[in-house]
């Protein structure tokens, strides 16, 4: 009898690290998407594989500690460099972007194949950091990522105020005399450290989405930006943990992957079921007014024809002749409507004819303006 | 003709096909469209391969050109519900497709023959063995005529929008008012993209058709002005660098293509430090003349203002008035001197009569 997953210890690991991973990359990507800066995550994962062979390279083995540590320092010098490029001359954001992302991948390619050509080369770890292998987390990984998640949360507390004036209007927070440059700074190497430990687990190419992904599904739920980051954290976390699980459940199906697709779930759902920006919130607020306004309308033309015969206020209509007052509505189904609110009735074959109180109800909107 | 040079003939057609959405994405600041597209194609490839051929096969190009439509109709769509900034259904939806395009992969693995490691890095010392058979004639590698297809019909698209795709780029909203229709040619340089990363990610990988797409576009920038001599511009340096990494990995035995993005990255570098008038080094050297003649018209001014007052005019007494360093004051009346507009006797500053003119014109300026 298989061992169910919570007494398997390496999948207790590995669901840990997925949950600490997601639950940092929730809470940084809150603010990157916040800046406007989504993309910066993509290209400082990419930037940062020339630090993680050199660091191999040096180190001689596969330390997870040198490794990351080689990892955040390419990472932001390509965030540097991002800066300069975008200060110094006229080059745009996204190709300065585009360029470093390209540039230092290419560079740690030329270094990895040069390391493969020595005598000592082990296995290649290229498709470990393009991919991520969360399966290959062991406890000591744990201390690394569980050690970034405590810092970034220690960080996003103690500078919440700041990071929020930060992130939502640079201009107004330089006005109130905050180090802005130094309070992004601390951000984007916030953002460097939980984008090296998601190398790992999810890889180069998707440790973008870990970041956006619960941001964008919690943003649909909340207008607070407190509220917002929690939610975006726990949302991380069950990205996290749910993919384990769904890829625990089969054999060939790679966690990283797995992680990304669950997340991507949350944030479909998120668009659509979301009570206030949920799309069917939206569309069912659209169909309610434009319904309400189609009443009105139908009211206020039997209203106009009851006015053409003061003497017999209750002499009925056929419904084509309402029809064509209110070109564009579902007549039948409006009158059908009024007259179980008690405001029309019928009269003989398919005649209308306005109740007392339906003559009596002020219509606010008519919707009659251009017909008349 | 031998395999170096087939493999320089191949990664140069690749380049220049690559430059001319490039350029277009550069300039609408879509640039990393690129990205997304050539990492977000992976699921079309796969099924395309697992239908029938390998990865450079008719059905994986179509897979792959469907899929990158998918991906920016998706982006659109994202965009379009008004929940989220452009940015981030980007960089949402393409690891979203990626990770469909990696599980599909390890699901039907065995049917597929499909090394992801190859898909993102690109088989450019492989394709020249890859020939197109025609009729039992070798017509050459198969690459080189998908890049030359590819840039083709980049080519056709660039010279028959060429007045629209240049207005688009400058001015939409006025593209927009004339009736353009920049939207669909958004479109079109986008669906270029895809056929172009297609065509390019299976000799070229998708990381070097991120720095082929973006880098000698934006170098090609910060040279010229205008659209017609930016193509130009950028397919050259396109060329220089795929050119250049070949020989860097040739001569040193490392990853083609790692070392052509580095060159593409390189050689961005360069211009962007050396280029003559929005370089680094020229604005740097620009910035540093307007200061200096500042620095002079300053003292000018304030020798005029007190000419024959004691005191104000000694060499020292700058450093306390005008707050400058010893280096500045040093270096400003060096300038002053060498233009003529002042003279330095027994430590003693003097006007010249040229000096006295530059004064008051710099007072009348303000």
């Amino acid at each position: 009898m298989p061992v169910p997953w919570w007494q398997d210890y390496t999948l207790r690991i590995v669901l840990s690290g997925a949950a600490l991973l997601g639950l940092t990359s929730g809470l940084l990507g809150s603010w990157s998407v916040l800046r406007r800066q989504s993309l910066l995550g993509d290209g400082i994962a990419h930037a940062a594989l020339p630090g993680v062979v050199l660091a191999w390279m040096l180190a001689g083995r596969r330390d997870t500690g040198i490794l990351l540590l080689g990892a955040a320092a390419a990472g932001w010098a390509g965030t540097l460099l991002i800066q300069h490029l975008v200060h110094g001359a006229r080059v745009k954001e996204d190709s300065a972007l585009g360029i470093v992302l390209a540039g230092f991948f290419g560079l740690g390619l030329m270094l990895l194949t040069w390391v493969q050509h020595r005598p000592d080369a082990g296995q290649a770890g290229l498709e470990t950091f393009l991919f991520g292998q969360a399966a290959t987390l062991v406890a000591r990984d744990l201390v690394w990522v569980g050690g970034t998640a405590v810092m970034a949360l220690a960080a996003c507390l103690l500078c919440w105020k700041e990071f929020k004036i930060v992130g939502f209007d640079r201009e107004y927070a330089a006005s109130l005399g905050l180090p802005v440059r130094r309070i992004e700074r601390l951000l984007t190497a916030l953002l460097v450290l939980g984008i090296v430990i998601g190398l790992q687990t999810v890889g180069v190419v998707l440790v973008s989405a870990m970041l956006i992904a619960p941001v964008v599904a919690a943003r649909q739920w909340t207008h607070r930006l407190s509220s917002m980051v929690a939610l975006s954290m726990v949302l991380g976390m069950v990205g996290g943990v749910g993919g384990v699980l769904v890829s625990a459940g089969s054999e060939r199906l790679p966690t990283g992957p797995c992680i990304v697709l669950v997340t991507a779930l949350l944030v479909a759902f998120s668009l659509a079921f979301a009570p206030h920006r949920g799309l069917v919130a939206a569309w069912r607020r659209q169909r309610n007014s434009r319904r309400a306004l189609d009443h009105d309308r139908v009211l206020a033309a039997l209203q106009a024809l009851a006015g053409q015969h003061p003497q017999e206020p209750a002499h009925a209509h056929p419904e084509a002749v309402i029809r064509g007052m209110v070109p564009g509505v579902g007549v039948s189904v409006v009158l059908r409507n009024l007259e179980r609110r008690g405001l029309a009735r019928p009269e003989g074959q398919d005649s209308w004819c306005l109740t007392p109180e339906g003559r009596s109800r002020r219509i606010h909107r008519t919707g009659m303006e251009e017909t008349r | 003709m031998s395999a170096p040079l087939e493999i320089s003939l191949i990664a140069a057609l690749t380049a220049v096909a690559c430059v001319l959405p490039g350029a277009l994405l550069v300039l609408r600041r879509m640039a990393l469209m690129s990205d997304a597209i050539s990492h977000g194609i992976l699921p079309g490839i796969v099924l395309g391969v697992v239908a029938g051929g390998g990865v450079g096969s008719p059905w994986a190009l179509a897979g792959a050109v469907l899929a990158g439509m998918v991906l920016v109709w998706l982006v659109d769509l994202l965009v379009a519900t008004g929940r989220m900034h452009g940015d981030a259904a980007i960089g949402l939806v393409f690891p979203v497709m990626f990770s469909a395009g990696v599980i599909l992969v390890a699901r039907l693995g065995g049917q597929a023959h499909l090394d992801t490691d190859a898909v993102l890095l690109g088989e450019l010392a492989f394709a020249p063995l890859d020939r197109l058979v025609l009729g039992g004639r070798d017509l050459g590698p198969r690459a080189l005529w998908i890049s030359g297809g590819v840039l083709l019909a980049g080519l056709l698209l660039v010279v028959s929008c060429y007045k629209e795709l240049k207005l688009a780029a400058f001015d939409r909203d006025f593209s927009e008012a004339q009736g353009l229709r920049p939207g669909l040619l958004d479109r079109l340089v986008l669906v270029l993209t895809c056929l172009t990363c297609v065509a390019a990610f299976d000799v070229a990988g998708s990381v070097l058709v991120v720095a082929l797409m973006i880098a000698p576009a934006a170098a090609a920038w910060l040279l010229v002005q205008r659209l017609g001599s930016l193509l130009g511009v950028a397919a050259l340096l396109g060329v220089i660098s795929v050119l250049s990494g070949q020989g860097v990995a040739r001569a040193l035995d490392l990853s083609l293509a790692g070392s052509m993005a580095v060159c593409c990255t390189l050689v961005f570098l360069l211009v962007f430090l050396l280029a003559p008038r929005r370089g680094v080094l020229a604005r740097r050297r620009h910035l540093q003349h307007n200061r200096d003649r500042f620095a002079v018209d300053l003292l000018l001014v304030h020798l005029l203002q007190h000419e024959g007052q004691p005191g104000e005019d000694g060499p020292d007494h700058l450093t306390g008035h005008f707050g400058w360093t010893g280096s500045r004051a040093a270096r400003t009346l060096r300038q002053g001197e060498r233009e003529g507009v002042l003279e330095v006797e027994d430590r003693r500053i003097r006007l010249t009569g040229a000096g006295r003119v530059r004064a008051a014109e710099a007072m009348v300026r303000g």
